[in-house]
């Protein structure tokens, strides 16, 4: 339709000459990607340790050389003091401290069991459990050694060859991320809530600000009709988010080597149908938002709340029922979880059917709505 | 002759202050947003945002099912922790169920299992997790390897004779609620959306609209006309703050074991290098929307991201740390989690104290004579 | 040229009537413009002016009573109303970051102006207004008076029935306020009905006929001088004054 035409010639041009703007769809994301990618992780690095060994044997010296060298714990002090130990985690120099009880090497011979207790700096209570596991694992692993080095021995000791008793052996295999890459996980992830917030935050910002300034009343003077002229907003917003989607994908590609497993088109397609979703969102806000201000303000709480509750930060699974329930609700969650999907696993179409068939739903009825709220007329 | 004077310059300033509470107060939608916001992120991260990972779903491939295997299956089975959603035959679809988000751990047992058992030959588990995250893949191999011990104990099988008992002590939060973690970072955030965005926009709305130069012809000196701008809103801030403690308090039993007058304290000087940020951003910017994007991007992107208020710092790579030693949040968080937490005082906070002063200083003089410069 | 279908009245207004909660912003105001006439609205801020202009143009919909614009009912043919009239809004409207051409070009091709004819009248437009070296300016930079011929033009450029003038000539010097009532006038000899409003009370005198809005009702409705007389008074100014303080 022609006056379409007119609409989006005029938009496209507005954009062009708005310097804030480009700078915000161009050179913001890049550097929010690039912040992000790296700050954005809840990889566990080394923890340092603090060793209050009360037994001085081969043993227990063994047990902390097991920890240090398995690249997971670094020694950030030793003592006999527990109230060293203790000054040392409070004043953050320590965040575990391990302490090896007496007579560990001699209960470990005459019992076969012995403890060890292990001290953790909560705070941040994710890290810690995993820090934990680590921890438990070496042990494990450690005792285990300990106990296949004794069968043996007491074998040969014996003089008669070693009893072949059943026996379980484990193999343990990290699929989609065999090094553990945080950023392979987040980066996918972190593209979704850019483009959710540039699409959402830009339509919500650019149509309020039309009300502020008064163009608003002159357009719905005219014989434009609201379907006109919110496609002659929307489409423009909507090709740019999508350019800056593509951007974000090559950077996450070339700068952070993120795989790229599945079909890249795929992922664009998806990214083309969830902001129809996402702009819906932003033009309901503006009808909604009296000044600039407002509408930043809401959107920002609206994208609060889409975003903790998406699967992005932490685990969609870990939340209690309800809370996944509402999470399902949620187009955002769809998105990051299919951006994993295909990008980690190579999931091909049919696998993310039923997500994309949600997502369209969505789509379809967040931007009825929002253009049913928008009317030319106050009643 | 001096009184009169006197009282001649405080009422404009306060005029000039009752205005900007009213205009304040009448903002309902952002007033409420404000008031809402933290108050919504404490329960969500009180109730709703765990990292503790249950319900995990495994598949098991189990070429040969006999007495032994299907004793395994029953005992992965009966474990809360886990749901068995699938049992194969062979591997085959085991990438499929992945792909399609319908297993988190693939547990493949060798054909003949209870045979080998039996004989004595090694009888092999292969154990898959999917890893996309890599923590949560660590911590599900290791529940899983918890059950795969209690089995192999169950069969008399060995996995080693000797056994180290690791008692662990989690401090400062024992339930590992990442709430606890949250909340001194959300005070933070509280105080710079309403310090540092909020002024900035406030202000470079006035210039924008002229009344600011109407303002600066009245008797009000520069100096005056920021203060009296700036102080509703640090009032305003602190409100949500207390509120914002009281929930957290209230609803989660956020620890408090410092002092409370040290906390508002340090939160009273973090305002006021906030403040000045959002002057100076109001200053050297040209219009309300620069204001916005200077203020997001120079205030709250950095304490979003950069202040270890959800990311933590230790995780980041080097020159990323380096760069959040200029994040004013950064401080103030490892001081409000120090004393909430820890429960410590000055003593082991004085250097975070010293550097927010030392930010203080500088930016306060940097914006104080940006803004004269501006206008005079 | 546009006209309504009939021989109607270019506006008729009849006990039009618009309540905010409790409050009556416009109080059961009656009246007619005729074709070609030019209709000064007038009355101090806030006594309504603007929201009896909103309903007219189909922005606020009526509390009770009935109005027709250009032939069509301000409730049910809104759409049609718009493709009829045009709107001079207090802020002028146009877009500031576009170039004087590119606002031409736009609200040509909104309102339905084929290629050739946007091309005529925008040359028309640029010429009559001696705006050829700025047409490629952008709008924020061109001198306020100018702005506003701009915006008039750009209001009248599909020979709409009626066009609406919400304080046109706010904020802008006296010649170039007698200049752009002279566009006015033009536009009323082709045919075009002018229903201006403002606070500017000398600007009465250019119309035809005016309307005094007091507390959102009419309280006086006739010719300059037809007013004058019957008030006795020299100037539509006082006129004005008599009737907003009447203990006066």
């Amino acid at each position: 339709m022609r006056t379409l035409r007119f609409l989006l010639r005029k938009e496209y041009r507005q954009i062009v000459r708005d310097r804030m703007m480009l700078a915000q769809i161009l050179i913001m994301p890049v550097i929010q990607l690039l912040l992000l990618a790296n700050a954005a992780t809840f990889e566990v690095t080394r923890a340092r340790l603090y060793t209050v060994d009360l037994d001085h044997t081969v043993t227990s010296r063994a047990l902390i050389d097991r920890l240090v060298s398995s690249g997971r714990f670094e020694l950030a002090g030793s003592s006999a003091s527990m109230a060293l130990a203790d000054a040392a985690m409070l004043d953050r120099r320590a965040g575990v401290i391990a302490r090896i009880p007496r007579d560990f090497e001699r209960n470990l011979m005459r019992v076969d069991a012995a403890p060890v207790q292990l001290i953790l700096d909560a705070k941040d209570g994710a890290a810690a459990a995993v820090t934990r596991s680590y921890a438990s694992a070496i042990v494990t692993d450690y005792a285990a050694e300990l106990g296949a080095a004794r069968a043996g021995g007491e074998a040969l000791a014996l003089g008669a060859p070693a009893v072949a008793m059943p026996h379980v052996e484990v193999r343990s295999r990290a699929w989609y991320n065999p090094e553990l890459d945080y950023q392979d996980y987040m980066v996918p992830g972190i593209l979704v809530e850019l483009i959710t917030i540039a699409g959402t935050l830009l339509t919500a910002v650019n149509i309020t600000r039309e009300k502020e300034i008064g163009t608003l009343d002159q357009l719905n003077v005219t014989p434009v009709t609201r379907a006109q002229f919110i496609a002659g907003k929307l489409i423009p917003l909507w090709s740019i988010a999508l350019v800056e989607f593509g951007v974000g994908l090559a950077v996450a590609a070339v700068v952070f080597h993120v795989p790229m497993r599945g079909s890249v088109a795929l992922v664009v397609g998806v990214a083309a149908v969830y902001l129809v979703a996402a702009l819906g969102i932003g033009l309901w806000v503006s009808t909604i938002a009296g000044t600039q201000q407002q509408a930043m303000f809401i959107t920002f709480f609206l994208m609060l709340i889409y975003l903790l509750m998406s699967g992005l930060f932490t685990p969609l699974r870990s939340m209690p029922a309800w809370a996944q329930w509402i999470a399902h609700l949620n187009p955002v969650m769809y998105f990051v979880r299919i951006m994993r999907d295909v990008l980690m696993k190579g999931a091909g179409p049919s696998d993310i059917a039923p997500d994309v068939g949600i997502l369209i739903v969505y789509g379809a009825v967040v931007f009825t709505l929002a253009v049913r709220q928008y009317a030319k007329r106050s009643a | 002759m001096m009184r009169a004077s006197d009282t001649s310059r405080r009422g404009p300033l306060v005029a000039f202050m009752v205005k900007e509470v009213q205009h304040i107060l009448r903002d309902r939608q952002t007033l409420t947003i404000l008031i809402l916001m933290p108050l919504l992120q404490v329960l969500l991260f009180g109730y709703a945002l765990r990292t503790d990972i249950q319900d995990i779903r495994v598949a098991v491939v189990d070429p040969s099912p006999d007495y032994a295997t299907l004793a395994f299956r029953n005992r992965l089975g009966a474990t809360d922790r886990f749901r068995i959603v699938d049992v194969l035959p062979d591997a085959s679809r085991l990438e499929t169920l992945f792909r399609r988000n319908e297993a988190d751990v693939g547990v493949e047992l060798a054909p003949r299992f209870g045979t080998r058992l039996a004989r004595g030959e090694p009888a092999g588990i292969q154990l898959i997790a999917d890893a996309s995250d890599p923590n949560g893949g660590t911590t599900m191999a290791a529940y899983v390897n918890a059950v795969i011990d209690d089995f192999a104990a169950q069969m008399g099988a060995s996995r080693g004779a000797v056994h180290i008992a690791l008692d662990t002590r989690m401090r400062f939060n024992p339930t590992l609620a990442s709430v606890n973690l949250f909340v001194p970072g959300l005070i933070a955030l509280v105080i710079t959306l309403v310090s540092a965005l909020m002024t900035a926009i406030s202000l470079s709305r006035e210039k924008e609209r002229g009344t600011l130069e109407s303002l600066l012809v009245s008797p009000l000196r520069p100096w005056q006309i920021i203060v009296g701008k700036v102080l509703p809103y640090l009032a305003l801030g602190l409100t949500i703050v207390l509120l914002v403690l009281a929930a957290a308090w209230g609803v989660f039993r956020v620890p408090f074991r410092g002092s409370l007058a040290l906390l508002l304290g340090e939160a009273l000087l973090y305002t006021l290098v906030s403040l000045a940020l959002g002057v100076l951003i109001a200053a050297r910017t040209s219009s309300q929307r620069s204001a916005m994007l200077g203020a997001l991007v120079g205030t709250m992107m950095p304490n979003a991201l950069l202040s270890g208020m959800i990311f933590p710092i230790a995780s980041m790579p080097a020159w990323l740390r380096l760069v959040t030693y200029i994040v004013p949040a950064r401080w103030f968080i490892v001081i409000a989690r120090g004393v909430m937490l820890e429960g410590v005082g000055v003593a082991n906070l004085w250097v975070e104290t010293a550097v927010l002063v030392l930010m203080t200083v500088v930016l306060l003089v940097a914006a104080v004579r940006s803004f004269d410069a501006r206008l005079a | 040229m546009t006209q309504p279908p009939n021989d109607e009245p270019a506006i008729r207004v009849h006990e039009l009537t618009r309540r905010f909660g409790s409050f009556t912003a416009v109080r059961a105001i009656s009246f007619e413009v005729a074709r070609g006439e030019v209709f000064g609205f007038l009355g101090a801020n806030g006594a309504g002016k603007t929201t009896a202009i909103k309903m007219l143009t189909g922005l606020l919909l009526p509390t009770s009573g009935d109005a027709r614009v250009a032939g069509f009912d301000v409730y049910r043919e809104t759409e049609s109303i718009r493709r009829h009239i045009g709107y001079m809004s207090q802020r002028f409207s146009l877009y500031e970051d576009l170039t004087v051409r590119e606002n031409i070009e736009l609200y040509g091709g909104i309102y339905g102006l084929s290629d050739e004819r946007i091309a005529t009248r925008s040359t028309e437009l640029i010429e009559g207004l001696g705006l050829r070296e700025a047409r490629d300016t952008l709008v924020v930079s061109i001198p306020l008076g100018w702005k506003q011929k701009l915006a008039f033009s750009v209001a009248v450029i599909h020979d709409p029935a009626v066009v609406f003038l919400d304080e046109p000539t706010s904020g802008v010097d006296p010649i170039t306020r007698r200049q752009f009532w002279e566009m006015i006038y033009t536009a009323a000899a082709r045919g075009i009905t002018v229903f201006v409003t403002t606070h500017y009370m000398d600007e009465a005198e250019y119309c035809d006929r005016v309307s005094i809005m007091v507390d959102g009702g009419i309280a006086a409705l006739g010719t300059p001088s037809e007013l004058k007389r019957q008030y006795g008074v020299a100037a539509i100014d006082d006129v004005f004054v008599r009737l907003a303080r009447p203990a006066a």
